[in-house]
């Protein structure tokens, strides 16, 4: 980084502006000055957004919510890289550091056939949603909570089922991804609970439904791993290998024997 | 994902023909007769216990099988992500994919175009006029030894050997064969083979461009045929045989 005069910078956005679903959209250039290089990136938005207000323009919509990289809310393409250039950190973690006085930025919305703009940088992640409706979850017995240790998780995987779970669903790997595949976030999801002793009762009818419903959405995996380097949790494309082998099994256990409708 | 592992099994046969079909090519720096014994082995593979030459129809067979199953995924799995896919108005930085992974649609077209001149070329003997049945040698003197088809045969051979290097790592990751003690092997796997049937293929058109692989355009094995024919004597190798 570099900083301008006082140590602050100032950089030149080109944002993507969309009124709405139906309305093509542009891209449209601010300069922000002022900005300090500790603000985080969505913060340089607010800071803009407070002077679009002021001088009576329509503040840019982008979604934010957590804002300490744990929520999954936060998403935009900056400079053609999924959460910005800082890797492992969702937009919200990046700051302006990471930016050198003088840069264009280049703001655009996830793009994927799925993820509809709603406004501007805003877009339509129910999709994944399907997915995790599909399969994405464990049934338990409803009365008093089980005693704590009553079933017996080794450690490894535990520990496995954990670096899944720390998927956040931003869907920055179906952003990143040339196919607009949701294999690493649909992988994450199934794996999760695959790799656990309460997600085994519904392991093979999960795999399948959460695998056959992402593709009614998504494109298919051609094996580039841009999703990894996107995922601001740093997951594995170990877990799409895995979500693969599942898929199959789940196919051959899942046939209906002779006689069962 | 159930077409993705169409595209891997099939893939680990067309590899596998890949590297064999490389592997028995190596007999053209033995010479003539012995490249035409060659080819009659692959024909009388299970003669013992099946009729000539069915051991070979079958594999042929099954590889075209292979082949068309392995185009049709592809070409249902393009038309999904193309389906699937929107582009950036800004445009975009990659950082894991690489040449190889990003090219997969091309090279694949025209390895499949190459595949059908090849077998115009040296199985049928379409475009060459001094074709002669049996004696692959010959032909493929004959072929390469034109300078703008031994430039196409390089040309395809490094699509191929591009194409290879990232589907012989993504069959792997398609099938799930994912450990964390194996998966640093996986692409040095991939590059080491996708190298040695490079070196290995390219080696034909540029050893016969430089004259290493000649037959002064005669067909040794045509006079031999046609001499043993003329005598009735019993075919075995001649002495010093090219």
């Amino acid at each position: 980084m570099s900083a301008g005069e006082n140590g602050m910078l100032n950089v030149r956005l080109r944002v993507w502006r969309q009124d709405g679903p139906g309305d093509a959209g542009r891209f449209e250039t601010y300069d922000v000055g002022g900005i300090s290089p500790d603000a985080s990136f969505l913060e340089m938005l607010d800071v803009l957004n407070e002077r679009l207000t002021l001088e009576g323009r329509e503040p840019i919509t982008f979604e934010s919510d957590c804002r300490e990289g744990i929520c999954g809310t936060c998403g935009l393409m900056i400079n053609g890289r999924a959460h910005g250039p800082q890797k492992g950190t969702a937009t919200c973690q990046l700051h302006m550091r990471e930016f050198s006085d003088g840069d264009l930025i280049t703001v655009e919305p996830w793009r994927a056939g799925s993820f509809e703009v709603i406004r501007d940088l805003a877009v339509d992640r129910t999709a994944l949603d399907r997915i995790i409706a599909a399969g994405g979850y464990i049934s338990v017995n409803t009365g008093a909570a089980p005693d704590a240790n009553l079933v017996p998780v080794p450690k490894e995987a535990a520990e496995c089922a954990f670096d899944a779970a720390a998927c956040i669903g931003c869907g920055a790997c179906v952003a990143a991804c040339p196919n607009s595949a949701a294999q690493l976030f649909t992988a994450a999801k199934v794996q999760h609970l695959n790799l656990l002793p309460q997600g085994q009762p519904e392991r093979w009818a999960r795999t399948e439904a959460m695998v056959e419903t992402m593709e009614r959405f998504f494109g298919s995996c051609t094996n580039h791993g841009e999703c990894e380097e996107a995922c601001p949790k740093e997951i594995s494309i170990d877990f799409i290998a895995w979500t693969n082998r599942d898929y199959v099994r789940a196919k051959l256990r899942n046939r209906k024997p002779t006689g069962r409708r | 994902m159930g077409k993705k592992w169409v595209m891997a099994l099939t893939g680990i046969a067309l590899i596998g023909f890949v590297l064999v079909h490389m592997v028995g090519n190596l007999h053209l720096y033995e010479g003539a007769w012995e490249t035409h014994e060659y080819a009659e082995t692959l024909r009388d593979l299970g003669t013992k216990v099946i009729p000539r030459t069915w051991v070979l129809w079958a594999l042929r067979a099954g590889l075209a099988a292979a082949f068309a199953l392995h185009l049709h995924s592809a070409y249902s799995l393009t038309r999904m992500s193309r389906a699937a896919d929107r582009r950036y108005a800004g445009g975009r930085d990659y950082i894991a994919a690489n040449y190889a992974s990003r090219t997969m649609r091309w090279t694949g077209p025209l390895v499949g175009l190459f595949v059908v001149y090849h077998l115009a070329d040296l199985t049928w003997g379409h475009f060459n006029p001094d074709y002669v049945r049996g004696d692959p040698y010959h032909n493929v003197v004959a072929s390469l030894s034109n300078l703008p088809v031994a430039i196409w045969y390089i040309v395809a051979n490094v699509a191929l050997a591009v194409h290879i290097y990232h589907g012989a790592w993504s069959i792997f990751q398609s099938l799930g064969v994912s450990s964390p003690r194996w998966n640093p092997l996986r692409r040095r796997l991939a590059g080491t083979f996708a190298a040695a049937v490079l070196v290995g293929n390219l080696s034909f058109p540029i050893l016969v461009q430089a004259g290493v692989i000649d037959d002064g355009g005669r067909s040794v094995v045509r006079e031999r045929l046609e001499q043993a024919d003329r005598t009735g004597e019993a075919l075995a190798p001649p002495e010093g045989a090219p």
